[in-house]
């Protein structure tokens, strides 16, 4: 099933090229922050700077979900019925496909990160074995957080037809404290210590340090991450039950 | 021109009517845009808390730029991403025919078909955070008058080539996201172009002309226009305008309906 989503994929490559590239945002950032490194005061030097954000770009590659609006669109059009004739739980579905997706889009990723290199050899890093390692355990975990998280909103599209604007809603707070627009290291300490809090930091500036070799608290990483992603698992699965009979009670 | 605009009105009193509808939507996108703001001067503030400034701009003046991105934004949401990534579903299904068939200029029906009003907290908010910062720099009306006119050069800008991506979806009909590319580059209007390196400022002047949508109207405001960045939006902006008529009369010559 895999391979059949990722040829399913890999037929839509330009669109994934597209995707890729809109995905731009950390790149910017870079250009804005070591531009500021060079002058400012912020215990961070702009080749820290310029490896933390490629660190970003990649991750956010990694991590993309966008389970929400399909969903929504089963539930809206009734297609949902047809899945659930199926012996498989439907997320099993949106799974796969997202996974294969991850497959297909790898290589853009992987090639525009060797331009990078190539055009600004100075930030090139080799990372240490171990690390690469707990970085992909983080970013797994981080996908597999992001995804609980979505498809948990996913679910109020039993109740409301538009789920989706929770999520935009959502995605708000995911920029702005997750560490896309800027590591938390230069974060107020006040805001930084609120932030550690919530899931946020975890689905992008976890893995990304990690990756980069920034000081992190690798044990409270995984931590938080597990129990958020228990506490959204066990809401998605509730909701899940609950919103099935909201469903069929619709005379689908 | 009479015709287009009683054209004009019909079009945009029946889109508000029907969004009216869903008027807690409306709330929810006040809610979004708001945070959206709160984010970016949060984003901004991180880089003034230690008393770095971008070469030559005071934090109101950085909040000025940050005022026209979110106008920007409020511009785009109501009036370009409605009409304009609708072109490629038109494509798709084949109903562009119709389109095609009506009395009037095509891109004319295309752009101006319908409104959001989701766009419209992003326009006041935009509009405070320009009043707020202007009133603390003194800048006199003039100033705010005088934007006006680079500004209008951006959103011409802007139009020209969100329509002429769109228009591409003639030839390559699966790329529905080719805009999304654009809005992601569009988000480095958020600072002004001192706060980046050289390349990236070469980039967003000559490449993808950011500069002329943020940084330009603001500089107007705060009294430091060069007339020769603002003949240059001038010039841009026409280029462009006609570009992106001709691009369409250019694409529509291969276009192939889906039946016939």
């Amino acid at each position: 099933m895999l391979l059949v989503y990722y040829a399913y994929m890999v037929e839509y490559r330009a669109e994934l090229i597209l995707w890729v590239l809109s995905g731009s945002l950390p790149i910017i950032l870079m250009g804005v922050w070591t531009q500021a490194a060079q002058q400012g005061n912020f215990g961070l030097s702009p080749t820290d700077f310029a490896r933390y954000f490629l660190a970003v770009f990649l991750v956010r590659q990694l991590t993309v979900v966008w389970v929400i609006w399909e969903f929504e669109r089963e539930v809206v059009e009734g297609k949902l019925s047809f899945r659930l004739m199926q012996p498989i739980d439907p997320a099993f579905y949106h799974v796969i496909s997202h996974i294969s997706e991850k497959f297909a889009r790898l290589p853009f990723a992987f090639l525009l990160i060797g331009l990078f290199f190539l055009l600004y050899p100075a930030a090139l890093w080799l990372p240490s074995s171990s690390n690469l390692f707990l970085f992909s355990i983080a970013t797994i975990l981080a996908f597999a957080l992001q995804f609980v998280i979505q498809y948990t909103f996913a679910m109020l599209s039993f109740w409301t037809e538009r789920a989706s604007s929770i999520q935009e809603f959502w995605f708000l707070f995911y920029l702005f404290l997750s560490g896309v627009i800027a590591p938390l290291e230069v974060f107020p300490p006040v805001v930084r210590t609120i932030a550690l809090f919530t899931p946020f930091p975890y689905l992008v500036n976890f893995p990304a340090s990690i990756l980069v070799g920034l000081p992190t608290n690798i044990g409270q990483g995984f931590l938080v991450m597990l129990i958020w992603g228990v506490v959204f698992f066990g809401l998605n699965r509730w909701l899940w039950r609950k919103g099935l009979k909201q469903y069929s009670g619709m005379g689908a | 021109m009479q015709r287009y605009w009683n054209l004009l009105t019909l079009f945009w009193s029946t889109s508000i009517a029907a969004e009216l509808e869903y008027r807690t939507n409306f709330l929810v996108a006040a809610f979004t845009s708001l945070g959206g703001l709160a984010g970016s001067l949060f984003g901004l503030f991180l880089f003034y808390r230690t008393g770095y400034t971008f070469a030559g701009w005071r934090w109101e003046e950085a909040l000025i730029v940050v005022g026209v991105f979110t106008l920007l934004e409020g511009f785009s949401a109501t009036f370009l991403a409605p009409n304009l990534n609708r072109i490629v579903r038109h494509v798709q299904t084949g109903t562009l025919d119709f389109v095609l068939l009506k009395p009037i200029s095509s891109q004319f029906w295309l752009s101006t078909h319908t409104l959001s009003p989701w766009g419209l907290p992003d326009l006041m908010f935009g509009l405070i955070v320009v009043i707020y910062a202007g009133s603390r720099l003194g800048v006199a009306l003039q100033g705010y008058l005088l934007s006006l006119i680079p500004l209008t050069f951006g959103l011409a800008i802007l139009y020209s080539l969100w329509f002429m991506l769109g228009a591409t979806s003639i030839w390559f009909v699966k790329i529905y996201n080719v805009t999304e590319v654009l809005r992601g580059l569009l988000e480095a209007g958020r600072f002004p172009m001192a706060a980046y390196p050289a390349t990236y400022r070469f980039f967003f002047t000559f490449v993808v002309p950011v500069a002329f949508l943020t940084t330009v109207p603001s500089e107007a405001m705060l009294g430091r226009t060069n007339v020769g960045w603002t003949i240059a939006a001038a010039f841009l902006a026409i280029a462009l305008l006609f570009a992106s008529r001709f691009f369409w009369r250019f694409a529509l010559r291969f276009y192939t309906s889906a039946s016939s």
